[in-house]
């Protein structure tokens, strides 16, 4: 029976037997209608538990991955301190290696230095003349009276000539012992200047071990911090891991920006290697641009290896646990590998230009143009030789912003993660919410297509309660009250408990 | 190792194998047939360009053979070169030179012919061209499309053209177009019907300034 048949199954007229329908179905909801309100509120209670349960779940994931971010962030950040703290270390032990070593030949020079100064000091003692011992003879002779005599002035002038000469050359020697003294002075100067400097170079390294000491105090600070497992080194870390993210990843789309013009130099030569036109499978891969790719995929793969082998990244710890000549001779071998295949691009890149320029003086030839040969067509050449040749070894450096990629993209796979796991606990919950409400909404339509029936059922019970109420009154007194309460029915609905009214709900209450 | 792993190089392994499947044949193969007879043989040069495109455009692997239609051309005698192009990108620049030199000589030495059997040159094509097994076949007509057979030459029957796309270039109006060009517009009807019918793609391209839409839609190797 179709649909236009239902329609005017009561009725030829539709409008007629929709009627009828109506009449019919709102007799049947309002007969289900209890039964009807406890499978909504059933149900909708069933998604409102479900969806709660679903978001205790979801937090439950949520704290535990947020926990293992945690760990992993500082996991990753006590392994990177470690590093820092021994880079720093063995950057003081190389300080103290090379400054230090030559210590005590400097103390050694330096009191040699100080010794010698010493003894020109010594030496540069002033020392005054002594009196000569005849002069108290003198001065008493002075004392003789003359009374005239001129012997007696005779023997005063020769005696003051004589004291005179005395004086000259006491004098003199004075002067020549100063002057001796002025040179052992100066002969002090470099000494002093010497030790200056010395002494100035010992300060400054001692200076430098003192910064770098400040350096291995604060990583020791924040490597403390970070095995107290503390909210502010989880913090500063996660900063610094989503910092580390993007940084790398700019710089690892600079690198295939760099492998892609890499792969433009090698693919077309590889086309006359290993054939044109030639596909893997049902791809839509050519051989050549595969094999190309393979090369470039090898290069990185070396350049990975090299960056492991040398020490500057940690990405497998296998090469990181060898033994250190063990890994020397790796990195040269790895080294010539890289060194071969920089000259096979080099010699793929001049190939390359060759077949361009073939290709170009076809053209001209078809297109009937005198083929011309281009000046300074050896610049573009050479330019794409050394770039064949230095694309493999600065696509070696990707090791180093891939390492911290990964690293951080844990941190920032788990941080999204835990977002998305956060919001996904606020749907179902709100979800559970909104499920229970409309629940509630839905009973009231229900209740709103049943309320003609409702209605008339309202009246019944109100006519019946006033009734028995007058009568129950009457017998009691032995009087007819006439009833003037305009609400007798509500009081009626509320002591027996019957259908609810539409707009007022038990599941609200 | 854990099932997870397994899985993964089980998808892989998977991912591989359907790489490897079948290939799929991705080259070009272009016939062209040029009207020689009567006064057509006058637009030889214009044909010689499109040959230089049709040079420029096709890659390694790609086949492409020029023939001539003349009063019999269901012949391999009237094929005037045919050349597949080598996988290695010089050897198919030599190869290219070589059949533009072999063209050049051609139209030096071209003569006109009594009769059109553009039929007969079809089917020639459409045997060269399935013979390549190329992913992409073309004819491309040069020709007024006005055939004239000979005598006794059997060529009304209905030709299967195995989704070759068929191209008529530069299709000049004759004489007798000019005065009812119900005529011209027929004769296009007519090879259209039997191209569509015998399941090939028909156009008609007589603007030369638009002859790189002529291999627009072939597959790029």
């Amino acid at each position: 029976m179709s649909g236009a048949n239902l329609l005017t199954l009561w009725s030829d007229q539709v409008a007629i037997s929709v009627i009828w329908w109506m009449v019919l179905v709102i007799g049947v909801m309002y007969v289900a209608r209890d039964k009807a309100h406890q499978a909504i509120r059933a149900f909708t209670k069933v998604i409102h538990k479900a969806a709660r349960i679903a978001a205790r779940t979801i937090q439950s994931t949520e704290k535990h991955l947020k926990e293992r971010n945690r760990q992993v962030l500082l996991q990753h950040g006590r392994v990177s301190t470690e590093r820092h703290i021994e880079r720093e270390f063995q950057r003081v032990a190389v300080t103290v290696n090379r400054d230090l070593s030559g210590y005590p030949s400097m103390q050694r020079k330096l009191k040699e230095q100080i010794t010698k100064i010493d003894e020109d000091y010594q030496q540069t003692a002033e020392v005054p003349p002594s009196p000569p011992n005849w002069l108290e003879a003198i001065e008493h002779v002075a004392k003789i009276p003359g009374n005239g005599d001129p012997t007696v002035a005779k023997i005063l002038d020769d005696i003051h000539c004589t004291l005179k000469r005395a004086n000259d050359k006491a004098l003199s020697e004075y002067r020549d012992a100063s002057k001796r003294r002025h040179g052992l002075l100066k002969h002090m100067l470099p000494y002093w200047r010497k030790m200056t400097h010395s002494l100035e170079t010992v300060e400054k390294r001692i200076n430098n071990l003192d910064e770098r000491s400040k350096i291995i105090d604060n990583q020791m600070d924040q490597y403390a911090e970070i095995l107290k497992q503390t909210d502010q080194s989880a913090k500063l870390l996660s900063s610094s891991s989503l910092t580390q993210f993007f940084i790398a990843g700019l710089v690892l789309v600079i690198a295939a920006l760099g492998g892609f013009i890499n792969f433009q130099l090698i693919a077309l030569p590889m086309s006359e290697m290993v054939g044109a036109g030639t596909y893997v499978g049902a791809t839509n891969w050519q051989v050549s641009d595969v094999a190309a790719m393979v090369i470039i995929s090898v290069e990185i793969a070396m350049g990975l290896f090299l960056m492991e082998a040398i020490g500057v990244t940690r990405l497998f710890p296998v090469i990181g646990s060898m033994d250190d000549k063990l890994r020397t001779r790796i990195a040269w071998i790895l080294f010539s590998f890289l060194f071969a295949f920089a000259s096979i691009e080099s010699a793929l890149a001049y190939m390359r230009d060759i077949m361009a320029t073939d290709r170009e003086a076809l053209t001209q030839a078809l297109a009937g143009v005198q083929v011309v040969q281009a000046e300074y067509r050896w610049i573009p050449s050479i330019g794409q030789m050394v770039m064949g040749f230095v694309l493999p070894f600065a696509l070696t450096f990707v090791a180093i912003p891939l390492e911290s990629f990964i690293h951080s993209s844990r941190t920032v796979l788990g941080v999204v993660a835990a977002a998305f796991l956060r919001f996904l606990a606020f749907f179902c919950r709100f979800f559970g919410n909104i499920s229970l409400n409309a629940g509630s909404f839905v009973i009231n339509i229900y209740d709103l297509i049943v309320i003609v029936p409702l209605r008339v059922e309202q009246l019944l019970h109100s006519g019946h309660s006033g009734r028995s109420d007058r009568s129950e009154r009457g017998d009691r007194n032995g009087h007819e009250i006439e009833i003037k309460d305009a609400k007798p029915a509500k009081v009626v609905i509320a002591a027996k408990k019957p259908k609810s009214l539409p707009g007022i709900d038990s599941t609200m209450s | 190792m854990g099932v997870k792993a397994v899985l993964g190089m089980f998808a892989v392994l998977s991912l591989v194998l359907a790489g490897c499947g079948k290939p799929v044949p991705r080259n070009t193969a272009v016939y062209m047939l040029i009207d020689t007879s009567g006064t057509y043989t006058q637009e030889i040069e214009k044909a010689q360009k499109i040959i230089n495109y049709l040079l420029g455009t096709l890659a390694t692997g790609d086949s492409l053979a020029v023939a001539k239609i003349d009063s019999g051309s269901f012949s391999e005698k009237d094929i005037v070169a045919k050349v597949t192009f080598d996988s290695k990108p010089s050897q198919a620049n030599s190869q290219k030179r070589a059949f533009q030199t072999a063209i050049n000589r051609f139209v030096g030495r071209v003569s006109s012919s009594a009769y059109t059997d553009i039929t007969g040159g079809m089917i020639q094509g459409i045997e060269f061209l399935n013979e390549t097994g190329a992913g992409s076949k073309y004819i491309l007509v040069f020709s007024d499309l006005k055939e004239e057979i000979q005598k006794g030459q059997v060529r009304d029957f209905p030709i299967n053209f195995n989704g070759i796309k068929v191209s008529a270039i530069n299709v000049t109006k004759l004489r007798t177009d000019n005065v009812d060009p119900r005529e011209y517009l027929d004769r296009l009807e007519a090879w259209k019907t039997r191209v569509e019918s015998g399941g090939g793609t028909w156009r008609v391209v007589n603007d030369l300034n638009r002859i790189e839409t002529l291999l627009g839609d072939r597959r790029e190797n």
